[in-house]
Order: C-alpha cells, then structure tokens, then sequence
C-alpha cells in the first residue's frame, strides 16, 4: 500500500499538478460527473424537497441511533441474520477474521464497501494470510496496483485505459497495449467471474439499513455484490452505525438521491434488498462504531453523519478535480472525508480541513444538506485551538492581529508595504514567494484609499 | 440615511480606485456615506486559517469603527460575508448583532436598499462575470448552478444596465478561483490551476475584461493574466457601474 505517512495535502496536491494535462483530464471527467448529476437533479421539480426531507429523516435517525440500532438487531436476528458489534476498526476486523477462521476459509470475494478501506480490512486480512478479492471493477485494478481507491463511487477514477491496460497486462497477462475498454472489460468479466464461482465468503458494505424491518439494501451497479452473496455459502455485511434508515418507506427518498447524485443515473442498476439468509447460507452483519459515537457528540460535526457516501461532494470540489483522491491520505477523501477523517485523527489529519476554498459548493449538492463547508471553517477552528497548527503559523497570526487591531500600525505597515513593492520588488518578487512563484503581484498605488480621503472627502 | 463605508484592507491597500468608485457610486445615488478613518480589516484571514480565537481585538475595533450607522456597505463579497456570519464580541455582543443586521455587500445595497433602476454608466467592452463563491454561495447575490431553483443575479441585473456592456457567456458559470485566503498560498498549486482555468474559460469566451464583485479572486486571476502577458484585464464590478 502507498504509504502517505507525514505527507500533507498541499505537499501531495503539488506533485499531482505536476502533470497539468493529466490534472485537466481529471478535472473534466469529474466535472462531466456533477453535470450529469446536475441534469438529473433538476429534471425532477421536486428535488430540493427532497433533499430537505432526507436532511430530516437523518436528523431523527441521529437523534434516536441507540433506539434505532437495538430494533435493527432484533429484527434482523428474528430474520436469521447474526448481528454483531464492533466498537472499532480492530474489533470489526477480527469479526469478520474469526468468521473466515471458523469456517477454515482462507479466500474472500469483497463488494465496494468504504467501511473496510476506513478499518484497513485488506491489510489485516492479507497479514493473516487471507487471500482477499475486490469484485468492483475499480476497486480490483487499483488493489492491483496496490493503491487505495482514489475516490468512494469510481474508485479508479485517477486512472486512464493506458494505466488499466498496462495493469492488466501485468496481472492478467492481457494483450500489451490493447487500450480498448471493451476488450479489458472482458477480460475482467472473466477474470473475476472465476472468483466468483469459487468464492466461499462474500463480504459486502451496506448503503441503507432498515430498522422496522431488519433488512439492509446494496446498491451497485456492477452486480458484484449480489454475485458475490448469492454464490456465497456465507454473506457478511459491515456497516457502519449511522447507515440505518427507521421505515422501508423512507428508502423511497434515499434512493432517488443516492444514485442522481452520485452519477446522474435515476437509480443504481441493482438496488439489492437483503432480509434472511437462503437455505444452508449464513449471514452476518457488522455494526461498526469506529469514532461514529464521538463525532455524534459533537454538536457542530454530528451532521456529518448523515452522509451517505455519494460522493456529489467530491465531483463538485474544484480542490478534489485537481488535486486528486490520493491527495487526502485518507479512505474517504473529498470535502465529506475532510470533515470525518479529523474526528478519528486530529494531528494525522489536520491539514484537510485547509484543502478548501470554503466556496460552498460541496454543501449545495450534498443529498442530505450536511452544511459541509461550515463544518470545515468549525473544524479549523478547533484544530487551531487544540494546538495541532506550526508555531510560525500561530506567531504571524499574531503579528497580523496585532497589526490589524492597531490602526496606526497597519498604516505604517501598508505604506511600507506599498514602498517595497514599488522601489525594492526583489524583496517579495522571488522564490520564497509563494504567490509570486505562478502569479504578479499587485502594482501598488502611491496612497491607499484612506489617504485619498483625507485629501478629497470633509 | 447615513452609510458607512467599509472597504477591505488589500482595496484600501492595493485598489483604491475600487473604494473610490464605491464610494462616487452611493454618492450619486444620494446617500450620505462616512469612511470611519481607523477602519483595518473585518478579521477574515486569521478567522478562516484557524484563528477565530485571537481575532477578538480586531472584532473590537470593528464594532468601535462601525457601530451607531443605518447601513455599512462594503465592496467585497467576502468581507461582508465574514462579519456577518462571525462578527463576535463577549463585551459588545449587541453592538455586534447590530453589525451583522445592518452590514451590505455593494450591488445588494444597490439592488435591494437603494431599489437601483437605472444606472448612468457606459463600457462598451465584452465583459466575463467571475461570480465569487461567498458573495454568491454566502450571501446569495445570484442563484447557485448546484440547486434546482429559479435564477437570478443581482450584479448581473446591474450590469445589464450599464450601456455597451456585453457579457459574455462561461462554461463553467460559477467555480471557484481558487483565491480561498491563505489557500492562495498554503496551497499554491492547486490555487494557481484553478485560477488558470477561470481565467481560460473567461478568455476562451472572448471577454476583454473579467469583473467581479471581490477584488480578492480578482488579484489572484490579475496575477495569472499579467504572468501570461494576457491583455484581458480585471475590474472591480463598483468601477463598471461607476465608468462614464
């Protein structure tokens, strides 16, 4: 796995740009993603409806989890599920290990699930000598490359056919150089297919999960997740905690906007309803806490816990576009990541609440009306406060307080200011410049307003 | 009615002529405008890097600066947003919600105060709208592309009425720059390629000037142009409606 370790946002960003034709490939391909999504949303008259509606079931869903998860495990356990809970991403992994080593299992077919990225299942499993298949396609060529997914619904999205081809070539001996879409889908059909067929466990996330009924929804639109469950004599489904749904009817808001949102579509190809276990199979869902209970405390973050993972966010970001997924060294990158990953790791994650212009957009796309970009001015706020920012940071903020607090001062400074610029450019226009590095500095004026007037105002 | 001016610290600074159009323009609408002389700055850059909690002298100083007004209007989107959403005092708190009640971004004041209909203004040029994300998203002076709702445009009602003036249409009608405060230099990179890429939609449709009602996002995309030796300036939307 690439290691991102003490590498921060800005760091990684810069050397993404680094290749602008590439940064623009990616910019226009996801910016053809929030089109898409902004035809679908506004084909329905009553999209900002339900965009509120969602908001507010959420909002109850938040207000009553504990009432909500205990209905949820005694429905399903009626059903034939077996629910367990997971209070971190250690406890889910041993869960789901303890299920395969009870079965003396040592492979597993795994569907899209954001969840197990976030606890590092892959590793773990792969350390215990588990033999773990992605059935996603993006997900199966970035395990390949032994990357993690680079955004949460195209996980793949940072690569081009050339890279896929390349892969592919390398992994499943395909023909060098063959870029045709069609060809190398084909061979991925076949590819995983065969891993379906003997695959003994199958693990899947989960998109919602009904509380009334016991009863969890995947939506895909590969169909991985369903091959992988039905072929499957044992079916785990990991969730975390803030995935449940209280009524069946509530999924009619939910899926409207999952699938308009995420990609444009009306509705996921499969929208997959999972209730009992079929005859001789088992199955098992993983209730996953992992931080979820913190940030439900925090009053100005809870919100976040709406999110179900669209990924509207990402495509609109004009940082996402062009930085890339790898950027956020976390699983769930993006403005939504950018929020959550603090919660579980202030110092490790300081830097992604500063990945953002604050414009706003990721809020006004967001199906579930997380105020997304208020969350991220909140947060630098508290990561400032509990110290997680550079000294030299905290000292020239004090320095433009003090400057900013004293009119005369910022008098003084500004004309001083304007003086350098005007008589010793050098001073500013070099390499320790930052905005000079890409872009002029202002000419500045011999007066500023306030001396213009003195002169010509009273 | 007596309004105060507020002009963010870089205007004063770097782009007077901005606050001077400002303030020429309520003059001529016929109001009585005051620029209170120990004005700095409304505490947004050490607000938004994380410093919220240090800002409180220069929250001080604002709410001395501007209290007791019927109106403050201030050139810049942005700044208008920041007192609004966060201006703060344990000591005066009233006098601060006064502040957030009564503060205005220009072409609000003109459209929505002062009912503005007619402008005596002329620039024949092709002119591209750079829509900043707090003036537009923040304070909602133009409908956002994200929603399904119906359109409308503040600025853009006013330069409709400027004679000559010709918008041109974007691609991408409202991204971000990526002038974002000390992101412009925190994160240099990805700052600088979506300035590139604004300033590449807006050249791309023929515009012989990029407006805006930030002048902020306006340095930043100035920046890149006269790095690019382009001859496609910028100009603070106050300096349109005010230009004979």
């Amino acid at each position: 796995m690439t290691n991102y370790a003490d590498k921060d946002h800005a760091s990684l960003a810069e050397k993404f740009n680094v290749d602008e034709p590439r940064v623009n490939w990616h910019d226009e391909t996801l910016w053809w993603v929030r089109v898409k999504r902004d035809k679908a949303s506004k084909s329905l008259p009553e999209w900002e409806l339900l965009r509120e509606t969602a908001s507010q079931i959420k909002n109850n869903v938040l207000s009553n989890l504990s009432e909500y998860l205990i209905q949820f495990e005694e429905e399903a356990t009626r059903n034939g599920i077996t629910v367990h809970w997971a209070a971190d991403a250690k406890e889910h992994n041993e869960i789901v290990h303890g299920l395969l080593q009870k079965h003396g299992i040592t492979r597993m077919v795994k569907s899209k699930s954001m969840l197990t990225e976030e606890c590092h299942l892959n590793e773990y499993l792969q350390q215990q000598g588990i033999e773990v298949i992605d059935t996603d396609l993006g997900e199966r060529i970035v395990q390949m490359r032994k990357e993690p997914p680079s955004h949460i619904v195209l996980p793949a999205i940072h690569l081009k056919k050339q890279d896929v081809s390349d892969t592919f070539h390398e992994h499943l001996h395909t023909e060098k150089g063959n870029y045709d879409p069609q060809f190398l889908t084909h061979a991925a059909r076949l590819h995983l297919r065969e891993k379906f067929l003997t695959g003994k466990l199958a693990l899947t996330g989960v998109n919602f999960a009904i509380a009334e009924t016991g009863e969890f929804v995947v939506c895909t639109n590969e169909g991985n997740a369903d091959m992988g469950a039905h072929l499957a004599d044992i079916h785990i489904a990991c969730m975390g905690i803030e995935k449940l749904l209280p009524q069946r009817k509530h999924l009619s808001v939910f899926l409207r906007l999952l699938a308009r949102s995420a990609t444009g579509q009306p509705i996921t190809t499969y929208s997959s309803h999972f209730k009992k276990p079929r005859k001789g199979q088992e199955m098992h869902v993983v209730l996953v806490d992992n931080g979820r209970s913190i940030q439900l405390g925090r009053k100005d973050f809870r919100n976040s816990l709406k999110c179900i993972r669209c990924a509207a966010c990402f495509n609109t970001c004009p940082v996402y576009r062009r930085s890339g997924g790898h950027s956020y060294h976390t699983a769930v990158a993006g403005p939504i990541g950018s929020i959550l990953a603090p919660n579980i790791d202030m110092k490790q994650y300081a830097d992604l609440p500063f990945a953002s212009t604050l414009c706003g957009s990721c809020s006004n796309v967001c199906p579930v009306k997380i105020d997304i970009h208020d969350q991220l001015y909140k947060w630098r706020q508290v990561l400032m406060k509990e110290g997680y920012g550079s000294t030299v940071k905290k000292m020239g903020m004090k320095g433009m307080t003090f400057t900013l607090s004293h009119p005369g001062v910022y008098h003084f400074a500004g004309n001083a200011g304007r003086w350098v610029l005007r008589n010793a450019s050098f001073i500013v226009n070099n390499k320790l410049n930052p905005w000079y590095k890409q872009r002029d500095m202002p000419s500045p004026p011999e007066e500023s307003f306030g001396e213009w007037y003195k002169k010509n105002r009273k | 009615m007596i309004v105060a001016l507020f002009v963010p610290c870089y205007v004063d600074q770097f782009y007077p002529q901005v606050a001077i159009a400002s303030l020429e323009l309520l003059e001529k609408a016929g109001v009585e405008v005051v620029y209170p002389p120990k004005q700095t700055c409304c505490g947004q850059p050490m607000a938004n890097s994380g410093f919220e909690h240090l800002a409180n002298s220069c929250n001080e100083l604002f709410i001395n600066n501007f209290s007791g007004f019927d109106y403050i209007v201030c050139p810049s989107g942005s700044c208008t947003l920041h007192i609004k959403e966060h201006l703060h005092a344990d000591k005066q708190e009233e006098k601060a919600g006064e502040i957030r009640r009564r503060v205005y971004e220009l072409t609000e004041f003109l459209t929505d105060v002062l009912k503005i209909e007619q402008l005596n203004a002329k620039f024949p040029h092709k002119v591209g709208m750079h829509q900043s994300c707090h003036g537009q998203r923040g304070l909602r002076l133009s409908q956002m592309s994200e929603l399904n709702a119906p359109a409308f445009s503040k600025p853009g009602k006013l330069l409709k009425m400027v004679e000559g003036l010709e918008l041109v249409e974007l691609d991408r009608v409202d991204e971000c720059c990526g002038f974002g405060g000390t992101f412009c230099v925190a994160e240099e990179a990805v700052s600088v390629k979506m300035g590139k890429d604004r300033v590449e939609d807006h050249i791309k449709h023929g515009a012989e000037y990029i407006t805006g009602g930030d002048m902020s996002c306006l340095m930043h995309l100035e920046g890149i142009l006269r790095r690019q030796n382009s001859k496609v300036k910028v100009k603070h939307i106050a300096e349109i409606l005010n230009s004979q």
